[in-house]
């Protein structure tokens, strides 16, 4: 496996320490006024995306991570994986609850999604910004209220629960910005 | 496509012309002579750590400070002298690094060390007016206040096992790649610096003698106090863990000149670094007869981060790395 010098740390490289995938958030150069120059690192760990700081001797090198991102369109789970197709290839990839678990809420058929692969294995996923959902369950829609902003809970295809305006009925297709999991509008 | 634009505002360029004017207001007062030397010389500087950009097929380099030349001015007779210019080190960026960057340099003759630092706490203090009055540490001191090991006694298995302790985020790697001086240097500037007081400058002064560059060594003594180590007589400047300035009491002796430099291009060799020609005149120079002096070199985009409350360098500059 290849291996990343010092002088090569940029942010998204991907690289494994202590057998973990990181990627590099932001890297800097401390050089005291003669002498060895160090890498001060902030670096995000892929598996549990907590972020911490390293530092190496400059001159140093890690080693490389097989970590790729493909857009994969998600198809079914069998209960104990969550399975994704590459659209072009037709090959299919599982990934298990830990990878699934911050997209679950807005998993659907047929939609494509972010897959992060590492040597192979979906690592984490990432929703499309928008996705278009139909609401399965909320109070009906009230009539002649016209208060502004008033909102009220509804539950979508994907299970998840969100807040829409009041107009908003049972069975309608919303679009949702799933960043801030906030309804955006009626989708036409 | 915004690349075009200046990183500096307007404000902060207004700033630096008037920080460059103060610090000639300064000089003229004190009849200190304004000089140029050349940017593009036949020479660089043998600094194992400082890499020189090369042109010409390396018949030319872009000097790293103007150190040499001024100091042959100093022997022709210049008396005190300063320099602001650009120098370039090749080096990578970041939030206290560009490439390029503006270097206030200047030699007082007959000062010592300990006088030119006086007088840099004056400029700066000038320049910057911080809240509270210069802090002064030898680097023995710094190092058994704040660790309890002295840096110029203690061994390599100490100083390992400190910065493990203190420096727990650092990927130490193969123990065998670190000398004395590059666990000294991560302990500084990972945690001895960090705990400077930001409100004032702080002056560390006395460094180990592995650290000398052209700094004059003073040999070890032994007085009514006890044993002193050999120390280089070196300064360097910071407001808060920000490295401002680096001074020295030139080495004068002309052997010794002679001899740090063939010992930093024996190691350049050595480490497989750009090789590059010995500054013959320089050291025809230094044998011509350096007078006593210190000089000091500072970081004027630092500065002016500093004056400008500004958390990265390319604020300050014009059109920075990424845009020049």
């Amino acid at each position: 496996m290849a291996n990343y010098n010092t002088n090569e740390f940029r942010s998204g490289l991907k690289f494994i320490l202590d057998g973990d995938p990181y990627t590099i958030v932001e890297n800097d150069i401390v050089k005291p006024g003669k002498g060895q120059a160090f890498n001060r690192v902030k670096i995000r760990n892929l598996k549990t995306g907590r972020v911490i700081d390293k530092t190496w001797k400059s001159g140093e090198s890690v080693e490389a991570a097989d970590v790729m991102e493909v857009e994969m369109e998600y198809l079914y789970t069998d209960g104990e994986f969550w399975h994704f197709m590459e659209p072009s290839t037709y090959e299919q990839h599982a990934a298990d609850s830990h990878a699934v678990a911050d997209v679950l809420q807005w998993l659907k058929g047929q939609e494509v999604y972010q897959v992060t692969l590492w040597n192979g294995t979906p690592l984490s996923i990432v929703p499309p910004n928008f996705i278009e959902l139909k609401i399965t369950e909320c109070a009906p829609g009230v009539q002649g209220n016209t208060a502004q902003g008033a909102t009220k809970p509804a539950v979508v295809e994907t299970g998840a629960t969100i807040k829409v305006p009041l107009f908003v009925e049972e069975g309608e297709m919303v679009k949702i910005d799933t960043r801030s999991g906030e309804y955006l509008s009626r989708a036409k | 496509m915004k690349q075009w634009k200046p990183n500096a505002s307007l404000t902060i360029l207004k700033q630096r012309a008037q920080m460059l004017a103060d610090i000639r207001n300064f000089f003229m007062q004190r009849n200190v002579l304004e000089v140029e030397t050349p940017a593009l010389s036949q020479a660089a500087n043998s600094d194992p750590y400082i890499e020189s950009f090369s042109l010409d097929k390396g018949q030319r380099f872009l000097h790293t400070s103007p150190e040499y030349a001024m100091k042959r001015l100093l022997v022709a007779g210049s008396g005190d002298i300063y320099q602001i210019c650009k120098v370039w080190r090749k080096e990578e960026a970041g939030s206290y690094h560009n490439p390029e960057f503006t270097l206030l340099e200047y030699y007082r003759v007959g000062f010592d060390y300990r006088q030119l630092m006086q007088e840099v706490e004056l400029l700066i203090t000038q320049l910057l007016m911080p809240k509270k009055s210069a802090k002064y540490y030898s680097y023995q001191q710094l190092f058994i206040e704040f660790l309890q090991l002295n840096p110029h006694k203690t061994d390599r298995f100490s100083l390992i096992a400190c910065v493990k302790n203190k420096v727990p985020q650092l990927e130490i790697g193969d123990e065998a790649s670190w000398n004395k001086q590059n666990l000294l240097d991560v302990l500084l500037t990972h945690y001895l610096e960090p705990l400077f007081d930001k409100d004032c400058l702080t002056f560390l002064y006395d460094y180990p003698v592995t650290q000398s560059a052209l700094a004059n060594i003073r040999l070890a003594t032994k007085g009514a106090k006890g044993t002193e180590t050999a120390v280089a007589e070196r300064f360097e400047v910071y407001l808060g863990s920000i490295e401002l300035a680096n001074g020295y009491q030139e080495l004068t002796d002309a052997n010794k000149n002679a001899q740090v430099i063939a010992k930093e291009l024996e190691q350049r060799k050595q480490q497989q670094q750009q090789e590059l020609p010995k500054d013959r005149r320089f050291l025809k120079a230094m044998e011509m007869g350096m007078p006593r002096a210190s000089g000091v070199a500072i970081g004027l985009d630092r500065l002016l981060m500093c004056i400008a409350k500004q958390d990265k360098i390319e604020q300050v500059i014009s059109f920075a790395w990424g845009r020049a």
